[in-house]
């Protein structure tokens, strides 16, 4: 079984996030970068799958020379090799972009899965998985709190709101994964000592045959053309209640359009 | 996040690493550290999440089954478990000595038959030199192996056995006086036994008893017992080196890289402190500001960070010599000097930050309050390092008058 897990390095979940005055994209520089938590989950249920039915993991990332280093984590918990898309054409891609330049990077290599982590703790969209699948013209199997595999076959319960949804589809498949599903390995350090020596293919944007101007900044389906900081805490309102309380709750939710 | 403490020049690999521990010590220790610490309960869980991760062979050599890596590594993975809790990296420490002086003393088949067991953490090193009546002065001891045929048979009493109940291999330091020739010096009497036991209290093997835990002010979760041996039969295998007669400066080897140790759980425990007490300064308001605003709470701040950073790059100094293959007597007996004491004003500092609050249990700072007097006691009290210390001086700078 073969198996592709997508990790993105986002900044570190608890630094100050800020955004570039220049181009309006994340300033990656201004925090320390780690991966995805929920990847982190991906990664772990891939490693599990494969020591189950055998097989190997290879991790693919897309990101500047620094998310390098999030391979590196993947390689250490166990993933057996790595891919690495960089190129500054990539620079400001979009979710669109992003699920196209994987879904090439991921095509003719013969994975029986796809993983993802459920969403990024920086863009939180959520909607990659369901992009590259697509893309793919293979099923998608989102939000799996387990995976089972039995053949061809991967069936998945689907975190709901209210509970789960069974979803079955056949291999190759994309699946994406929440944290309730594992808990994701520390790295040994024989595993970081020997992710040192496993392979990472290091792709540019031409060696993946990708056209530029559908990457990148200029080619995104959004702009920004403007943000401030999030205005400081403001003291709240007090509601004294002299017999009238409810309405006046009622009355300031109203204002704020909250009902 | 902050930036004290760092360390110039560390490779990719000490650099993932000790990421690796600071996650699991986030995580996995400072969650449940207190609270354990409240009820003496040994870290199970946290230990056996160590010894996965590979802790317990980090300094092992690679041919025993261990990573190979430097004294320096070592010390900033304890100076980071010991930010999350101190009793962590005492399970630990002791585990490292007996492989350190495995490893430098050791016959070739002492070294088969135990370091790849230390290696995975099967086998958990305890060291024993103490007494009930003597201390720093090692010479004192009484405890007592005699010849008998190819045995040897053991009397005495020993005292604060770290990780004593919960070790499977214990390195004791005893008086072999009819090895040696009459009128030798005392310290060419001594020698060590490797004593192998199963883990718990009570008499765990014929003549050998651990009598049970000591209770004690702080250092908690972590075992610290007496040691009983009454008739303790062992053989002419058992002596470390496969020589009698050279205890002494075995154990001295071990605890000078133990000193190191031991600094470098004072940098963590102090960092911690000073982390509790940023954060807290900035919370607390008194007379409409927060309390880090007030001159005499910043002052504090700049006293403690100052200490933190100082203490720190003269640990990583000592294990850096030590490293090199140098003698580091000097700089391993100030590095755990400084590091102790600044330690215990940063944790005193950090704990009048935190005011009335601070004497609650429910704070992390009241369990360091208590931890942070252990260093200045344990391997080598403050005064014997200010002794070491001031030796060396008078050899280097002999007057010539």
């Amino acid at each position: 079984m073969k198996i592709a897990v997508c990790v993105k390095q986002v900044p570190d979940t608890w630094a100050e996030k800020a955004l570039k005055a220049a181009d309006s994209t994340l300033d990656r520089d201004a925090a320390d970068g780690v991966m995805n938590e929920l990847d982190e989950y991906a990664v772990e249920e891939a490693l599990k799958l494969t020591e189950a039915h055998g097989g190997e993991v290879v991790v693919v990332t897309m990101g500047p020379e620094r998310a390098g280093e999030t391979v590196r984590k993947a390689l250490s918990m166990g993933a057996d090799s790595g891919v690495h898309l960089v190129d500054e054409t990539l620079h400001g891609s979009d979710a669109l972009a992003t699920s196209y330049a994987l879904a090439e990077v991921l095509k003719d290599r013969g994975f029986d899965l796809v993983m993802f982590g459920s969403e990024s703790t920086d863009a939180r969209m959520s909607v990659v998985p369901a992009m590259v699948a697509e893309r793919l013209g293979i099923a998608q199997l989102t939000f799996a709190q387990k995976v089972e595999v039995s053949g061809p076959t991967v069936t998945i319960q689907r975190a709901t709101e209210t509970g789960y949804d069974t979803v079955e589809a056949q291999t190759p498949a994309v699946v994406s994964v929440v944290e309730k599903i594992n808990e994701p390995r520390y790295p040994s350090f024989k595993g970081i000592m020997a992710a040192k020596k496993k392979p990472v293919e290091t792709l540019s944007v031409s060696d993946a045959g990708l056209d530029a101007a559908r990457l990148g900044l200029s080619a995104a389906w959004s702009q920004v053309e403007d943000f401030a900081a999030r205005p400081p805490k403001a003291a709240g309102t007090i509601v004294v209640d002299e017999g009238d309380g409810g309405a006046k709750l009622a009355g300031f939710l109203a204002e704020q359009k909250f009902i | 996040m902050g930036r004290l403490a760092q360390t110039e020049g560390l490779t990719d690999d000490q650099r993932d690493i000790l990421a690796a521990v600071r996650e699991f010590v986030d995580n996995e220790i400072i969650p449940v550290a207190t609270d354990l610490e409240h009820k003496d309960e040994y870290p199970q869980a946290i230990v056996d999440g160590l010894k996965e991760m590979g802790v317990f062979g980090l300094m092992i050599p690679e041919e025993y089954g261990g990573l190979g890596e430097s004294l320096l590594t070592y010390a900033l993975v304890v100076e980071e478990i010991a930010r999350g809790w101190m009793s962590v990296s005492g399970v630990i420490n002791t585990h490292f000595i007996v492989a350190y002086m495995l490893m430098q003393h050791g016959t070739e088949e002492q070294k088969q038959n135990y370091l790849p067991r230390m290696a995975t953490g099967e086998v958990r090193g305890a060291f024993s030199m103490s007494e009930p009546g003597c201390g720093s002065d090692v010479a004192a001891i009484t405890s007592k192996a005699v010849r008998d045929g190819d045995d040897y048979v053991l009397n005495g009493q020993k005292m604060w056995l770290t990780n004593g109940g919960s070790s499977t291999l214990v390195a004791v330091l005893v008086l072999t006086p009819g090895e040696v020739a009459e009128g030798s010096s005392v310290y060419k009497t001594m020698t060590t036994f490797l004593i192998e036991k199963p883990e718990g209290f009570g008499e765990v093997r014929p003549g050998l008893t651990i009598p049970g835990k000591i209770d004690k002010m702080g250092y908690k979760g972590v075992d610290t017992t007496e040691l009983v041996m009454d008739g303790l039969r062992l053989s002419a295998a058992d002596v470390l080196g496969g020589e009698p007669g050279k205890g002494f400066y075995q154990m001295m080897d071990g605890v000078e890289v133990g000193r190191v140790n031991v600094a470098a759980r004072a940098c963590g425990l102090a960092q911690r402190a000073f982390e509790l007490g940023v954060e807290y300064a900035q919370q607390r308001v008194t007379f409409g500001k927060p309390i880090a605003e007030h001159q005499a709470v910043s002052f504090r701040l700049a006293d403690m960070a100052t200490k933190v950073e100082a203490a720190h790059q003269m640990m990583i100094m000592a294990a850096r010599k030590k490293d090199s293959g140098e003698r580091n007597d000097l700089e391993a007996g100030m590095a755990k000097y400084l590091a102790s004491e600044y330690c215990r004003d940063v944790v005193e500092d950090s704990f009048r930050i935190h005011g009335g609050y601070g004497y609650s249990k429910e704070y992390e700072i009241e369990r360091l309050y208590r931890e942070a007097p252990m260093l200045l006691i344990g391997e080598g009290t403050a005064d014997i390092q200010r002794m070491i210390i001031a030796r060396r001086l008078l050899e280097d700078y002999k007057s010539r008058g």
